[in-house]
């Protein structure tokens, strides 16, 4: 199959004319730098509840906006009317801004300089647009996965639901630099919920959401796609032995961790400590700072020797994955953990700007790629990167790790998760809890949650797996910001080993 | 989709034009005009801003079929008639390719209201010429004192317009507006919160609200560690407000009558009837309340457990979700009333607690307590039960130690496990209702609430957070 290429209904828009209208007009009023990002973002979201169509809706958010650095402050507006009229008009809304913002600036706003990159293109991997085919199509699909999961004994609801979006990004800016990129992505999932004896509960799909399309919903396991009828088949099993399964004894335990899981606490722990803005205070009123602050860098002791994370804007079809990133800048890869210490943070321009040692063969600094706006409503932000921790080239599988322990549970699929604003304190549930006896699963436990902190959980990490045992997890809904945006992305892990984790008892917790 | 537009339409031109290009057997059309204006700080500097101008136009398209009546819904940005025809040509091809909705009923009808004709409600960054040089003065004080202050400012004007071919034309404006400020020591050993809800910022003071910073900085001289445990807990209406918007959240009755909430009654079937709070505790939504007025009708652009396309238009009024400690409501469409025999009592976009009896103000629950903790916000506050509606998170920006009556220090944050139904059971002490904003769910999800401080004898901190 030929590799889709831009979508000719987005091409015919005139994002071209716009931008030359309203980087002229900002030439003309004096700024240092101004920028244009004209998007189109296509979502459409199916739900499906017991073998019904709940709920099938389409949204389409398309607009354009302008930025620019005017007397050393920043300035942004966008709007939605598509003239060359009105792009003049924001432009000039933008360089109003930036006269207020100039009453509160007291450092001067500047940005790391990036190579033009004049005119060029960029789509993601994927066969099918999910938003080509018909709903009708896809609902089938959700009611069918409803069904069969109610066929389970123990199941008494189901539910499934499919997320997919279509984004199109076009960048310009006065160094001229031009940009027009498509990506695609998709969240399909289940859920089933049953009761026993004194509980109720559900076990959910453990599929990450993906930067593919249709096919992987309907390709079957092989080429990167899920085994969506083998998940399905086991699902109800699974959740009648939890049901029955004895509540967990609250203690330290070690644990070995499934990338179903563990992408989450890379996501915490990892991915946003390590970016920059957070680790210099631009978050501190919101999402939060970082214990992993800069005079750091280098020296921290991020977890033990077998732990490297890369930052990874290149990855294929991770939900962060891009050619260039909202400000102009060629994405890339970078090391953020080498043999467990702290190497490297996640830039936007700005940032890059403050700290040009961080990339030595750039005298101005260079940006990582890290820049992106959720909406052409919205400023672009540093945003994470698809972080990822390697696996070890030859690393043990996942039954050899929980060959490893004596005493542990072995943990599968996300559920809850939280941690503090500087990223140091953390708990998460999952999908399922195995405990692990002298080698050994012996059965599920429930109502368990691990809790740590985020230094040393990553020192009690014994072993990575092997490449085998590496999937690329991720998440549609990370936060981040005010006004609050919205980004995807992707994280890589191999499953792992851990020792002497703290273990809570949940219905403890609750006082039940 | 996508159609390039080639002129503008008012949004109820908008909506007239959908209304009649649609073939649809009925169509409810959703207009939303919205403006808004902010301006972010960190480091005594501002970082980013903005102005922000979007209509949005929702169409929900209703055909009849054998068996019942399926929907198409589209939202898109739009603002010609290009455009919205485009919109109208999806929604009615997604209704005729539907199967028949399990939620399907007679849709709301009615008559223009009497200010369907006005224009939309705006903002713009004009907004904070009062409040944006006294920022900047403020900016002066907290670095000549060794403070710094990371901030945020947003104000939205949104204005809806709901029209459908069964005659319905209503029109609401919801401005919205919030302000916070967190300020922390030169040596970041110290943090500080201070935010709260306003609708045009008139009554917003960047200097108080630095003075606030440095006052509650200030107690931070003395510092106390202390371990997890259970404490005797002031939780301020920003943090009670925090925990409420979950319980109202969680409060869906289909979910409930499925067995899979906290509302859920062990053996099927809801709590309603059941007292599940302590005597003379109230939780209740309105959309006239003073101060936090909200859409005083539904819209839906989608359905699910807690929303239905078919309710958009439904009147709504004041709602007791509890009253004098009793469960009387939950979450309903008219599909899910009559799944649960329960009556219509829809969402609705603000949650006010109130205790029977409660006076005085934090100050009062601090001079009454002999030894505990007074909070100033939680933080990443999660679910990790839905049968307890257990949730986590974290104490965020000051947690300081009441002794005697009196705060004498600041304590280290801790991660708390706690259920906010279970607290409106064990609290102790009260103080009056008044506004409130969440620091979690304020932002962007949820901020017209109002709430008392409750003091809780035994708080439940699991673990002790280094944050600071």
């Amino acid at each position: 199959m030929s590799a889709p290429g831009l979508d000719p209904t987005f091409t015919a828009l005139p994002y071209r004319s716009l931008g030359d209208a309203a980087l002229g007009r900002a030439r003309e009023l004096g700024v240092s730098h101004a920028d244009f990002r004209f998007e189109r973002v296509r979502y459409q979201h199916l739900g499906v509840r017991d073998g019904v169509l709940q709920g099938a809706s389409d949204h389409e958010d398309l607009g354009f906006a302008v930025r620019v650095i005017h007397r050393g402050a920043w300035g942004f507006a966008s709007a939605v009317v598509l003239t060359t009229d009105e792009a003049v008009r924001v432009a000039e809304r933008a360089v109003a801004v930036a006269l207020v913002a100039g009453e509160m600036t007291t450092t001067p706003v500047e940005i790391a300089p990036e190579p033009v990159h004049d005119d060029v293109t960029w789509v993601s991997a994927y066969d099918v647009n999910p938003l080509d085919v018909p709903v009708a199509e896809k609902a089938a699909v959700l009611i069918d996965w409803t069904n069969r999961l109610r066929t389970g004994a123990a199941v008494d609801h189901a539910s499934a639901d499919l997320q997919q979006v279509l984004e199109n990004k076009y960048y310009a800016d006065l160094a001229g630099t031009r940009t027009t990129q498509q990506r695609v992505r998709l969240q399909p999932g289940f859920e089933a919920m049953g009761s026993g004896a004194d509980t109720v509960d559900s076990m959910a799909s453990i599929a990450p959401p993906v930067g593919r399309g249709w096919e992987y919903v309907v390709g079957g396991a092989g080429s990167g796609g899920w085994d969506w009828d083998d998940e399905i088949e086991q699902v109800p099993e699974l959740l009648a032995e939890k049901l029955k399964a004895p509540s967990v004894e609250a203690g330290t335990y070690d644990l070995v961790i499934h990338p179903s899981n563990l992408w989450l606490t890379i996501h915490e722990s990892i991915g946003h400590a390590t970016e920059l803005d957070r680790a210099l205070g631009y978050e501190a009123n919101y999402a939060g700072t970082s214990f992993a602050t800069y005079d750091k860098l280098g020296t921290l002791e991020y977890g033990s020797p077998v732990m490297n994370v890369t930052g990874d804007r290149t990855q294929p079809h991770g939900l962060a994955t891009i050619g260039y990133d909202d400000e102009g800048v060629q994405t890339q890869s970078w090391d953020i953990v080498r043999d467990g210490r702290l190497v490297g943070y996640q830039l936007d321009r700005a940032m890059a700007h403050m700290k040009p040692e961080l990339n030595p063969a750039h005298p101005g600094g260079r940006s990582n790629g890290c820049a992106y706006a959720d909406s052409p409503g919205h400023i672009p932000i540093q945003r994470m990167a698809n972080v990822s921790l390697q696996p070890a080239p030859d690393g043990p599988s996942t039954e050899e790790l929980i060959g490893r322990v004596e005493r542990g549970l072995y943990v599968v699929g996300d559920k809850s998760w939280s941690i503090d604003m500087q990223r140091f304190n953390f708990q998460f549930t999952g999908q399922r809890f195995y405990t692990i006896a002298d080698g050994q699963l012996v059965g599920q436990v429930r109502d368990v949650a691990y809790q740590a902190t985020t230094t040393d959980f990553w020192g009690s990490m014994e072993a990575v797996g092997g490449p085998d045992t590496w999937v690329l997890g991720g998440a549609f809904n990370c936060g981040k910001a005010q006004p609050g945006q919205v980004a995807s992305v992707s994280h890589g892990c191999p499953t792992s080993l851990f020792r002497g984790v703290r273990i809570l008892n949940t219905t403890d917790e609750a006082g039940q | 989709m996508t159609i390039q537009q080639t002129g503008t339409l008012t949004p109820q031109s908008l909506v007239e034009h959908a209304l009649a290009t649609s073939v649809a057997d009925d169509t409810v059309v959703i207009v939303r005009d919205s403006t808004s204006a902010n301006l972010r700080w960190a480091n005594n500097t501002l970082t980013t801003n903005g102005v922000m101008h979007g209509i949005t136009v929702t169409v929900v398209s209703f055909v009849r079929q054998a068996g019942g009546v399926a929907t198409g819904s589209v939202t898109g940005s739009a603002s010609s008639a290009a455009q919205v025809t485009a919109l109208v040509e999806a929604a009615d091809a997604a209704a005729r390719a539907g199967s028949p909705a399990e939620d399907a009923d007679d849709l709301v009808s009615g008559a223009a209201a009497a200010d369907w004709d006005e224009e939309p409600g705006a903002t713009d960054i004009h907004v904070y010429d009062r409040f944006a040089p006294a920022l900047g003065e403020a900016f002066g004080r907290a670095s000549s004192a060794g403070r710094i202050l990371y901030g945020f400012v947003n104000h939205e004007v949104v204005t809806t317009y709901l029209g459908s071919t069964t005659g319905l034309r209503l029109r609401h404006v919801q401005p919205t507006g919030h302000h916070a400020c967190t300020g922390k020591t030169a040596d970041l050993t110290q943090s500080a919160w201070v935010g709260g809800a306003t609708r045009d910022f008139s009554d917003v003071d960047a200097l108080a609200m630095e003075e606030t910073l440095a006052q509650r900085l200030a107690w931070g001289k003395r510092r106390v560690d202390l371990p997890a445990g259970r404490y005797d807990t002031i939780l301020p209406p920003a943090a009670v407000a925090d925990l409420m918007i979950d319980a109202y959240w969680y409060a869906g009755a289909r979910v409930a009558w499925e067995g899979q909430s906290v509302y859920s009654r062990r053996g099927g079937g809801t709590r309603i009837g059941e007292a599940i709070a302590a005597p003379g505790v109230n939780l209740f939504s309105d959309p006239a309340y003073d101060g936090l007025q909200c859409a005083p009708f539904a819209v839906a652009a989608s359905s699910s457990n807690e929303s239905s396309v078919f309710d958009n238009g439904l009147p709504l009024g004041r709602t007791d979700w509890i009253r004098d400690g009793e469960l009387t409501s939950l979450l309903q469409t008219r599909h899910s009333a009559a799944m649960t025999s329960q009556p219509v009592t829809p969402a609705i976009d603000n949650l006010v607690l109130s205790v029977d009896g409660a006076s005085g103000g934090i100050d009062d629950l601090v001079a009454g307590t002999e030894r505990g903790l007074l909070l100033t916000c939680l933080w990443y506050i999660r679910v990790v039960d839905q049968q307890s509606l257990l949730l986590t998170g974290l104490t965020r920006d000051g947690v300081y130690l009441v002794e005697n009556g009196e705060i004498t220090g600041a304590v280290n944050n801790f991660r708390f496990n706690e259920s906010p139904v279970d607290l409106l059971r064990r609290f102790s002490h009260a103080s009056s209702t008044g506004p409130s904003f969440s620091r979690e769910w304020g932002d962007d999800y949820f901020s017209r609430t109002a709430t008392p401080a409750l003091r809780v004898p035994d708080f439940n901190m699991s673990s002790v957070s280094q944050a600071m």
